[in-house]
């Protein structure tokens, strides 16, 4: 399938964690959920332009880490002031130890 | 330390403003010092347990001083306990207002709104304006044009800071703007770091604050007694000095204009009862360089980066001492500003970071 790309090995995020992959000039943000699924949105927070990655993950949430803007990271969904933009999310998948992410 | 001379304007839609963002100053990528991620990730992780802790001290000790001021009204006994209270509601609101804002003093989402909303009842400040302008103060700290919580503007007035520890002037502002803002009117400044969308939650805010007040207001007049004021909105003067005694130290005197938490903001050693009532607030530079950072971990996060930060002002009296005659040269001169020293150990001051001259003479 197209748009595939490889963003980093399973190893690399930890349990509810989050970590930086930049791609084509884009930065995305990578997140391992405390049930060990993987999820991907886009790097920047929408309310400004602060590095996701930099957050903090708690269950479903990450926050970002300049203004507590905080975004659901399964569904992108902006959970309140001072976000007020939904975040662009990217399908996943594992294989062979390793994160993929669909860029569309 | 004296720069290159420009009016300063400080309207949030002025020549200022313009100027902050062809520049790059605004929005603009700070100065970290650098923290491992995984203790980065540590000193992040939220917890209910300390919030709840003081929120409850703080709580107990209002309701009994308020009781202590019922039961002694009209004898000078009351005077303690007007003392406590009103340092407990004009003063210890604006941290909890600032924890939970950030959203950080407690972790479940619903307890840190709840003493938002009830600390910025207590500050008179209309909570979804100030929400925006401290998200506004963290992207553009001390930058012209753009921080809408500038505190002392230059030059200095003196008169203006000496009068803010009565807290008549931050009342006679914050209750008028509080009234405008109830019939639905938003000022400029205010409609540039207020999202569209948000604005109306605005007006509905500053409604629900005057509702309490005019209620306050009937039950005084109903019983005939000043006591209701005493206790609802009046702390807002007498009880305002602590928290401008902690709070003007934040930023005063420091560079402006600069992506570096180290020149434009300062830490200062507090004793317990202040640091109870400021919430830690008093390790500054780390708060604005990592405000994820809960404030029950910012003795931690302190030790951890002071290598990196100017040495902290031993305490409240030697910041304003030395912050003194700056502010007294600034009244001539307003570029000049105190330039701390770092360590050896700290990273230099980056010209690139900022467009500061910064080998230029300076109060050092």
């Amino acid at each position: 399938m197209a748009g595939w790309v490889e963003a980093c090995a399973v190893g690399d995020v930890d349990e509810e964690d989050v970590i930086r992959f930049d791609h084509g000039g884009r930065t995305f943000a990578i997140y391992r959920s405390p049930d060990n699924e993987f999820f991907a949105t886009d790097g920047f927070c929408t309310h400004e332009k602060a590095h996701l990655a930099d957050g903090l993950v708690m269950d479903d949430i990450i926050e970002c880490p300049k203004h507590n803007g905080r975004f659901n990271y399964k569904t992108g969904q902006a959970k309140g002031a001072p976000v007020c933009v939904n975040l662009k999310t990217y399908p996943v998948k594992v294989e062979a130890g390793k994160v993929l992410i669909q860029i569309g | 330390m004296t720069t290159t001379g420009t009016k300063r304007d400080y309207s949030l839609v002025g020549e200022s403003t313009r100027l902050a963002v062809e520049t790059g100053l605004a929005s603009a990528e700070w100065y970290h010092t650098d923290v491992p991620r995984k203790v980065m990730k540590e000193l992040m992780q939220r917890s209910d347990g300390p919030a709840i802790r003081d929120t409850i001290i703080w709580i107990a000790a209002i309701l009994a001083s308020a009781a202590g001021i019922i039961w002694f009204w009209g004898t000078w006994w009351v005077v303690p306990f007007m003392l406590v209270y009103g340092v407990l509601y004009g003063s210890s609101s604006d941290s909890r207002w600032h924890e939970c804002g950030h959203g950080t003093a407690f972790r479940t989402r619903w307890m840190n709104d709840v003493v938002y909303h009830i600390a910025s009842f207590m500050l008179m400040r209309n909570p979804v304006q100030w929400r925006w302008s401290h998200a506004r103060h963290h992207t553009d700290t001390i930058i012209v044009g753009r921080d809408a919580e500038i505190a002392v503007m230059r030059p200095p007035d003196l008169i203006k800071a000496a009068l803010a520890f009565t807290g008549i002037l931050d009342f006679r502002y914050s209750l008028p703007t509080l009234v405008r803002q109830a019939f639905g009117k938003l000022s400029d400044d205010e409609k540039s770091y207020i999202p569209e969308m948000e604005q109306h939650k605005a007006v509905i805010a500053a409604r629900w604050h005057m509702v309490v007040y005019a209620a306050t207001i009937a039950v005084a007049i109903a019983l005939r007694s000043w006591i209701p004021l005493v206790l609802i909105g009046l702390p807002r003067l007498y009880g305002t000095w602590h928290m401008v005694m902690t709070g003007l130290l934040q930023h005063i005197g420091l560079a402006d204009n600069v992506t570096d938490h180290r020149l434009n903001t300062r830490t200062v050693y507090m004793n317990p009862i202040s640091r109870f009532i400021y919430w830690n607030m008093n390790y500054h530079v780390e708060h604005h360089m990592f405000p994820m950072v809960p404030y029950h971990a910012l003795p931690r996060l302190h030790e951890l980066v002071k290598h990196d930060l100017p040495e902290p002002n031993p305490s409240m009296w030697h910041a304003y001492r030395e912050v003194w005659p700056v502010l007294l040269r600034q009244l001539k001169y307003e570029d000049y500003y105190l330039k701390r020293e770092l360590p050896p150990t700290a990273k230099p001051y980056r010209g690139e970071f900022h467009k500061l001259d910064i080998t230029a003479a300076a109060a050092e």
